[in-house]
């Protein structure tokens, strides 16, 4: 490791004006490089055109320098890049690319400059987190734009905190570590590892598909919104359908 | 009487049913032969709407019994503890008692969840029904003379459920209904002069303080249902002695109402519908998920969710505050005035008292001295119904104002679109709906019209021998035809000449003329249709038969 330290701090400080600092920086293996040349290749292509052809960015996209590996993973792997049209934010849609493009173009990004990396597994298993503790962060960080339990608030002219139901933990991961679109980032300086886990049990207990629900529908998990609209339109209709019933039954035959 | 039972026992048949001992028994202590003779009677029309008000009755008889249930195991205290109950995600989690029991009610009291759900659901529906109930009576007229009293009670049981319900929904001091109570306590503070003091006086000192919960949950099941039941009593009360009022038909005049009697027929019906109540409501618990507290965790002023609003009935209340641009004014001296709060916190109140002055504005407009038993069809009195569209247009409007996020977040709108929007709604709606409600009554009048003198369309298409096709009109039977024009029409009220006879001005008040006004715009030309006049009748039936 340190042998390797020593070649990698020779290489960029003794032929830097030789070569290009991007292709040297982290050239610690073929298959490094060969990805981030591949990245290049993708971004060029699916990218630049908004970020720039280094990923400086301009006046369509932001710069991508320092954004790292796990922005690129989150915002590709969702979806939600390369963007569809401009608007108030960008929604989750049915990603472009294939797990390893997503992998080159995260390669690529991470080459301009140092930034988050794609996290472990044991980083988000919800399985090591606290699920108790986890709520109480999340209410303090999480619930003021997403809601009680993650389904989901407006914010200011169109954009929104997306509904947090049934994401992979991966990506909750990398939306805490890296702060997507209208998100502040939460870095590890900030929201340790450990309770990135723990708000990540806690959505898992109770905003998945597998979820228990204890008192029945959730009606979308909206609380007084649509618990009165369900009064108005299901409770009170069923129960005017009585007495309509009930008011037709009459004991018109016999007169008593 | 008890004398009565004597010479019964020395009858061939022997001794008196076991039933009719007891009865006289009873009797002779508390008179209910009289009472029964002269209530059992009791005449209620058969028409569905009249049933409104016991669905309001019922789902408040289940939200007593509920709430007996849970106040059997909930614990009115702000004392913190560390939960420990069943619930995973909650161990551990420092909380109130009132919140740790109200867990422990919904996962460790047998039914308890259940039960809960009930109880607000219940009570939901309860404020729902008031409402359906009050539309009825306000549409049909039913509020005038002898009943305006009986309307007011009704007013008061609204208001009463509003604040009952906050009260109640506020007490597992939840995350949500925390929020609640801090919003209310903002509307306090806004208060010029007296907020701080009636701030400091409620919560007993700082926000939130150990105070609130016990004292809300005496006011919620104590205080506030103690009213509400005396209030429901003097309502049935007044509604015995007004009798109900019932729709214009053949045999139905304002001297008489026309259905079955409470015994036996009304009796095994409002029974029934009792327990059909009851199983809808349970039905809808049991399957449905009402404020689930138990993902909503324990209030804590530092924490705050969005999406969070009250209970639908007070979703206008928070509605206009967020309308309100957040306007403030600093007095020099340093006295703050809210106009955010302070404005909504007038017109929240003003809202809900113009429901129950309506019926002595109308009484005023139409200095009607009569006694009116019979429900008008909403259509032949085209101004009040606007007026009461106009209302529920401005509730509306409130409530939908109430919920922007949600709206925002699902339907995919901005929420700053949505708040301009219910801002200018808020004004112009209102209006638009008034002038539009009067529009179709008046049509609707016109149809009715064109019905009682050309009948109704058989649908039939007929050829003339000249080739013409006509399409056959059915005449109406008399019973169609009496009902269609049973309705009166009042006329305007005139000012009359500016003079008397001797050319001396007459002195007319200000007022009078303003009402002189408005009585045109209820009664003039522009707001009715004059119904089809006998003559009219008699001329175009008889042009009918030369012709056909």
């Amino acid at each position: 490791m340190f042998v390797v330290l020593l070649i990698a701090l020779a290489a960029t400080g003794g032929l830097y004006a030789a070569f290009a600092p991007a292709d040297e920086a982290q050239a610690d293996t073929t298959a490094q490089s060969l990805a981030i040349e591949e990245g290049e290749a993708l971004y060029r292509v699916g990218c630049s055109s908004c970020h720039g052809r280094s990923g400086e960015g301009g006046s369509d996209g932001p710069s991508l320098v320092g954004v790292g590996p796990a922005a690129v993973h989150f915002q590709v792997g969702t979806g939600r890049m390369p963007l569809q049209n401009p608007g108030a934010q960008a929604p989750e849609k049915p990603r472009a690319y294939t797990q390893a493009e997503i992998d080159q173009l995260a390669a690529y990004i991470g080459s301009l400059g140092p930034g988050p990396a794609v996290p472990e597994e044991s980083a988000y298993d919800p399985a090591n987190g606290d699920a108790a503790r986890g709520g109480e962060l999340f209410r303090t960080n999480c619930s003021q734009c997403h809601n009680f339990t993650g389904q989901g608030g407006a914010l200011t002219n169109g954009k929104y905190a997306p509904g947090l139901d049934n994401v992979e933990p991966i990506y909750i991961y990398e939306a805490m570590l890296t702060g997507p679109q209208n998100m502040p980032s939460f870095p590890d300086t900030v929201l340790p590892e450990q309770e990135k886990r723990d708000i990540i049990a806690w959505l898992n207990e109770v905003n998945t598909s597998e979820s228990a629900n204890p008192g029945g529908f959730t009606l979308g998990g909206f609380g007084p919104v649509s618990e009165g609209l369900f009064a108005w339109t299901f409770g009170i209709g069923a129960l005017v359908a009585l007495t309509v019933w009930i008011g037709a039954r009459s004991a018109k035959a016999r007169k008593s | 009487m008890s004398t009565a039972t004597e010479p019964r026992k020395s009858t061939a048949k022997g001794k008196a049913p076991a039933g009719e001992k007891v009865a006289d028994w009873a009797d002779g202590r508390l008179g209910i032969y009289s009472l029964a003779k002269a209530n059992m009677r009791k005449i209620f029309p058969d028409h569905w709407s009249f049933l409104l008000g016991e669905i309001c009755l019922f789902s408040f008889i289940i939200v007593i019994l509920t709430g007996v249930y849970l106040t059997l195991f909930f614990v009115p205290s702000m004392g913190e503890v560390e939960y420990t109950g069943s619930f995973g995600p909650m161990q551990g989690v420092m909380m109130s008692e009132a919140y740790a029991s109200t867990l422990d009610i919904s996962f460790d009291v047998r039914g308890g969840l259940l039960v809960r759900q009930i109880h607000h659901w219940s009570a939901l529906l309860f404020v729902v029904g008031i409402f359906m109930h009050m539309m009825r009576v306000f549409f049909t007229g039913a509020f005038r003379k002898p009943r305006e009293v009986n309307w007011i009670f009704g007013f008061l049981l609204l208001v009463l459920a509003l604040f009952t319900g906050l009260t109640g929904y506020s007490l597992p001091d939840d995350l949500l209904s925390g929020t609640g109570i801090r919003f209310m306590e903002g509307a306090i503070l806004a208060v010029p002069v007296l907020g701080t003091y009636l701030q400091m006086s409620i919560f007993g000192g700082e926000f939130p303080g150990h105070d609130i919960i016990p004292r809300f949950f005496v006011v919620h099941v104590l205080l506030l249902p103690g009213i509400m039941v005396g209030l429901v009593v003097a309502h049935l009360i007044l509604i015995v002695y007004h009798k109900h009022t019932h729709y214009a038909g053949p045999g139905r005049t304002n001297n008489n109402v026309v259905g079955m009697p409470f015994m036996p027929v009304y009796m095994a019906k409002a029974g029934g519908f009792f327990f059909l109540i009851f199983g809808v409501i349970t039905l809808i618990a049991a399957t449905v998920t009402i404020n689930p507290v138990w993902v909503l965790g324990p209030y804590r002023p530092d924490q705050i969710s969005t999406n969070a609003q009250p209970d639908w009935y007070l979703g206008f209340s928070e509605g206009l505050v967020r309308m309100m641009p957040g306007l403030e004014w600093v007095i020099p001296g340093g006295y703050t005035l809210n106009f955010g709060l302070l404005v909504p916190l007038a017109i929240f109140p003003s809202l809900l008292v113009a429901i129950a002055v309506y019926p002595f504005f109308e009484a005023w407009v139409t200095k009607d001295p009569r006694e009116h038993h019979i429900a008008e069809r909403p259509r032949n009195n085209p101004t009040r119904t606007a007026f009461g569209m106009a209302w529920l247009t401005a509730f509306a409007v409130a409530m939908l104002a109430g919920g922007n996020d949600v709206w925002a977040v699902n339907f995919h709108l901005s929420i700053n679109a949505i708040t301009w929007f219910c801002r200018i709604a808020f004004f112009v709606l209102p209006v638009l709906v008034f002038f539009a409600t009067r529009r179709i009554c008046l049509g609707l009048q016109r149809r009715d019209a064109e019905k009682v003198l050309h009948g109704r369309e058989s649908g039939i298409i007929k050829r003339l021998p000249h080739g013409e096709f006509i399409e056959v009109h059915e005449p109406l039977s008399q019973d169609r035809l009496y009902t269609l024009t049973a309705h009166e029409q009042h006329q305007p009220f005139e000012l009359g000449p500016d003079t008397d006879e001797n050319g001396v001005r007459r002195p007319v008040s200000p007022l009078e003329r303003v009402r002189a006004r408005i009585s045109k715009g209820y009664f003039g030309e522009q707001a009715q249709i004059p119904k089809p006049t006998r003559e009219e009748y008699r001329a175009i039936a008889e042009s009918h038969d030369e012709h056909h």
